[in-house]
């Protein structure tokens, strides 16, 4: 049960995350209309770390509940991918970061939905749906910013450059997942590989932006070695249970 | 960098099978597949639609306000264009 508890709590973590990076942009973005996009997708991905939280604390058996899961660690407890604690950036920062995670998150939830545990497969069928939109509204943007203006185009090319390092750890896996994907319950990442592959080219191509050559790629998240990001982020988000532990309105 | 301002959209929704679009308001976008999902994000965050429309506002003919006595105004006195003007006898029954 160890093992699930750690599985489902990097899916949790890595939602929460991006769902609180996108919630930043609330009274600053761009467009009125895109002020709610990012909101509802910040409330997605939240929603989906609720209910990963949820089971994973039921998993665990020790009391801890969603708050006590996503209020109550420190940066090194957390095991979300580094990729969704980088900061928004300009719009093309926070558009690339987006890409690059639904297209993975998207048939991600699609092969978690068969999932030998019941839980993590019912929330699975319904995180395929958002993510599934999550990854045509990044899309859309990318192809109009890197297909945009000059300007639009250097600052696309500039974020993915940025982010792209990032984007290897989507693959990893370790002794948790391996043993989980040897019982049915996790999904292999590796065999989504082409698939997200697929679906970056066609958008970088329509964008008319390249992927960086570079082979290196930023490993960590899993094991609790993060940029320096996550702990400013944790220190905003934590810091209401963190000052009255227990409040609630 | 080149700014121009974002064309307007006009949104329509219908809710269920059977109802007609209805006007719910506007967006701004760069084109209609933005404008499309901007509207999904605006205007149905709360289950309100099964089908989405967008047109562009510069699309719409209006009618001019100036114009509202020629083009309204002649209507108001035709009370036998309602139904409620005629009398149905008793023995019609409920129609």
């Amino acid at each position: 049960m160890a093992l699930l508890f750690d599985y489902a709590l990097r899916q949790a973590d890595s939602a929460l995350i991006l769902g609180h990076r996108l919630s930043e942009w609330i009274g600053h973005a761009p467009l009125l209309e895109e002020e709610l996009a990012l909101g509802n997708i910040a409330l997605d991905l939240i929603g989906e770390a609720r209910a990963l939280y949820a089971h994973a604390g039921t998993v665990e058996g020790k009391g801890r509940d969603e708050d006590a899961l996503a209020y109550r660690r420190d940066a090194g407890a957390f095991r979300n991918l580094l990729l969704v604690e980088q900061p928004n950036g300009d719009f093309a920062v926070t558009i690339i970061r987006q890409l690059l995670y639904s297209a993975f998150a998207h048939p991600f939830w699609r092969a978690l939905g068969q999932s030998r545990d019941a839980t993590l497969a019912a929330i699975a069928a319904k995180a395929e749906k958002e993510a599934a939109y999550h990854l045509r509204h990044a899309g859309e943007w990318l192809i109009r910013l890197g297909d945009g203006t000059a300007e639009s185009h250097r600052r696309a090319q500039a974020a993915l450059d940025e982010l792209w390092p990032y984007s290897g750890e989507l693959f990893e896996t370790d002794a948790v997942e391996l043993a989980l994907i040897a019982e049915g319950v996790a999904v292999d990442p590796a065999t989504l590989r082409p698939e997200w592959e697929r679906t970056v080219a066609a958008v970088l191509a329509e964008a008319t932006l390249a992927a960086p050559a570079g082979e290196w790629m930023q490993s960590g998240g899993r094991s609790g070695r993060h940029s320096e990001h996550l702990g400013h982020l944790l220190a905003t988000m934590q810091f209401l249970q963190r000052a009255y532990p227990g409040a609630v309105w | 960098m080149s700014e121009r301002a974002m064309p307007l959209w006009e949104v329509f929704i219908r809710s269920r099978n059977g109802l007609a679009h209805k006007h719910v308001g506007s967006v701004h976008a760069a084109d209609a597949a933005m404008a499309l999902q901007a509207a999904r994000d605006v205007y149905t965050r709360r289950g309100e639609g099964l089908s989405l429309w967008v047109v562009p506002s510069s699309a719409i003919t209006a009618s001019d306000p100036a114009e509202k006595d020629m083009m309204f105004e002649p209507t108001g006195s035709k009370i036998y264009r309602h139904p409620t003007f005629y009398k149905v006898p008793d023995d019609v029954g409920n129609m």
